[in-house]
């Protein structure tokens, strides 16, 4: 009796850990001098969950991301990583959350001076000093062998095309085992084929790491293939959020004006 | 009437919001180059990258000026029928004056460009924005080891251009007046102490600083794609050695007052 009642308990626990917000974003808003780019935005990510953010360019759906990554500060409202809010954190403390955190920049933001191996190899050499040099070494052929990339552990950045950039970029992202995804418009400027690539990556990735993730984009297909729910933003708001067919079923003019034009 | 008021405002503002910000940066640099981890890699990289690549530049430039003093002191102590004064005159004007303010300029240009442009570019690149969303201090890894890296350099660049113009200077010498080295070294350094030579040559750790401090602000700062980049090595340079020129003036009066 006691034993079912400590399994009961246990499994309670367990989906009250994967339901609880990884990332919690609560009225944010931002401006730039009098431009005003989100007006209190409010979302949250759990465990396992993929939320694509879409919207037309310039909506702050990137500074959404840069946010929530303390890249930016916030006018008003709060980001919470698994509960704790990052406004005002000292850099080496904020540093211990973003630990927990991987980013892929829209341009992919490689290192232009190192390899692509040493661009992977980057935040091992600083996070995981207790990894001997082969050790790394082993661990940066995985992470590119995890995204195609196993055979240009020497080239530079300047040599490889704009698709196999953002895959480094999310080899990189992926060195420090992170348990919140940040993607910043993973498919935009790419070919059907190589952003399909990109899809099938990303959706591999979550089903064997099961990451809190937030996809910014404006590509639909993308969002619609990768993501669990998606949120769509016009003039820094959240207009709806939910799955696709939500989306589809909504009589915002808006959103019918996105979905038919996607 | 109003607009010429208006525009000394803002210029005024932009002048005391530069300086502020200046400050916050060198504040945030100040607490990350002291706190562990320490970027002992990455700093030696910043040592070879300001001391061994500068230095040919740094030796060349000190050669020419050797020959420049050398030729011009002859000239004006024969006038004055005070040849035996050459060798002192050569070995304070190299030491005291020219090497320290030339190595701090020629550094200026060299260093302070490279820096200001080399970090512009990762910023409009977001490479900074990488480094920092990887849970590193861009302060501590790009900003404290470069700054560190000038500062320690300097007085030994320095004593390099001061060496070659020395040398130099003797050699041309020479050539118009057999005089041999020991002589020269002898007669030049006589009376010295190391009060008169060391003080000139480690005020140059403070233009090493300066020049970091300005190449790193004006760089991590920029706003702007290729034009930010530009501007960015452009004021590095032009800001360095404004203030290597200032902080000379000042640091001439210091070391007057406390090593007469």
């Amino acid at each position: 009796m006691a034993i079912a009642h400590d399994i009961a308990m246990k499994q309670k626990d367990s989906q009250e850990e994967s339901s609880a917000p990884i990332v919690a974003v609560k009225e944010l808003r931002k401006s730039y001098g009098s431009r005003r780019v989100l007006n209190g935005i409010s979302l949250r990510v759990t465990r396992g969950e993929t939320l694509a953010v879409l919207g037309r360019s310039g909506t702050g759906k990137s500074v959404l991301l840069r946010l929530i990554i303390g890249l930016e500060t916030p006018d008003s409202g709060s980001v919470c990583i698994y509960g704790q809010d990052i406004a005002g954190l000292a850099l080496d403390r904020l540093g211990e959350i973003r630990k927990k955190m991987g980013f892929l920049f829209q341009q992919a933001a490689l290192y232009d001076s190192l390899t692509v191996a040493e661009n992977v190899a980057f935040p091992l050499e600083h996070h995981r000093r207790d990894l001997s040099g082969s050790e790394r070494g082993e661990r940066v052929k995985q992470l590119l062998a995890e995204v195609g990339m196993e055979g240009d552990l020497q080239k530079m950045p300047s040599d490889i095309s704009g698709g196999m950039r953002k895959r480094v970029g999310l080899a990189r992202a992926l060195a420090l085992e992170p348990e919140i995804l940040l993607l910043d418009e993973p498919t935009a400027g790419l070919d059907p084929i190589s952003s399909g690539e990109i899809n099938d990556l990303i959706l591999t990735l979550q089903r064997e790491r099961q990451m809190a993730s937030i996809v910014v984009t404006h590509d639909l297909h993308s969002a619609r293939t990768i993501a669990n729910s998606l949120a769509l933003l016009d003039q820094g708001s959240v207009v709806i959020e939910g799955k696709f067919e939500d989306l589809q079923q909504s009589d915002i003019g808006f959103v019918k004006e996105f979905l038919q034009k996607s | 009437m109003l607009s010429v008021a208006a525009s000394v405002g803002r210029m005024a503002n932009e002048f005391f919001e530069w300086f502020g910000n200046l400050g916050i940066f060198s504040w945030k640099v100040l607490c990350a180059a002291l706190t562990p981890p320490y970027e002992g890699r990455e700093l030696i990289r910043q040592l070879d990258e300001v001391g061994s690549k500068s230095l040919p530049l740094v030796a060349l430039a000190g050669a020419a000026i050797g020959v420049v003093i050398s030729l011009e002191a002859r000239y004006t102590l024969s006038r004055f029928g005070a040849k035996s004064m050459f060798p002192a005159t050569l070995v304070y004007s190299v030491i005291q004056v020219m090497g320290p303010i030339m190595t701090g300029l020629i550094v200026s240009g060299r260093v302070g460009a490279g820096i200001g442009a080399e970090l512009a570019s990762m910023k409009v690149t977001e490479q900074i924005d990488a480094i920092e969303a990887s849970a590193i201090n861009p302060y501590r890894l790009l900003a404290a080891t470069r700054i560190l890296a000038c500062i320690l350099m300097m007085p030994l660049l320095t004593l390099a251009a001061d060496a070659s113009g020395l040398l130099t200077g003797w050699f041309a010498q020479t050539l118009v007046e057999p005089l041999s080295f020991h002589q020269f070294i002898e007669s030049g350094f006589k009376g010295s102490t190391f009060n008169v030579f060391l003080p000139p040559t480690f005020k140059t750790a403070v233009y090493g600083l300066i020049i970091g401090m300005i190449a790193c602000y004006e760089g991590m700062r920029t706003r702007g794609g290729a034009e930010g980049v530009g501007r960015a090595a452009t004021n590095s340079v032009v800001l360095a050695s404004l203030f290597v020129i200032l902080a000379d003036v000042v640091l001439v009066k210091f070391i007057l007052v406390f090593f007469p």
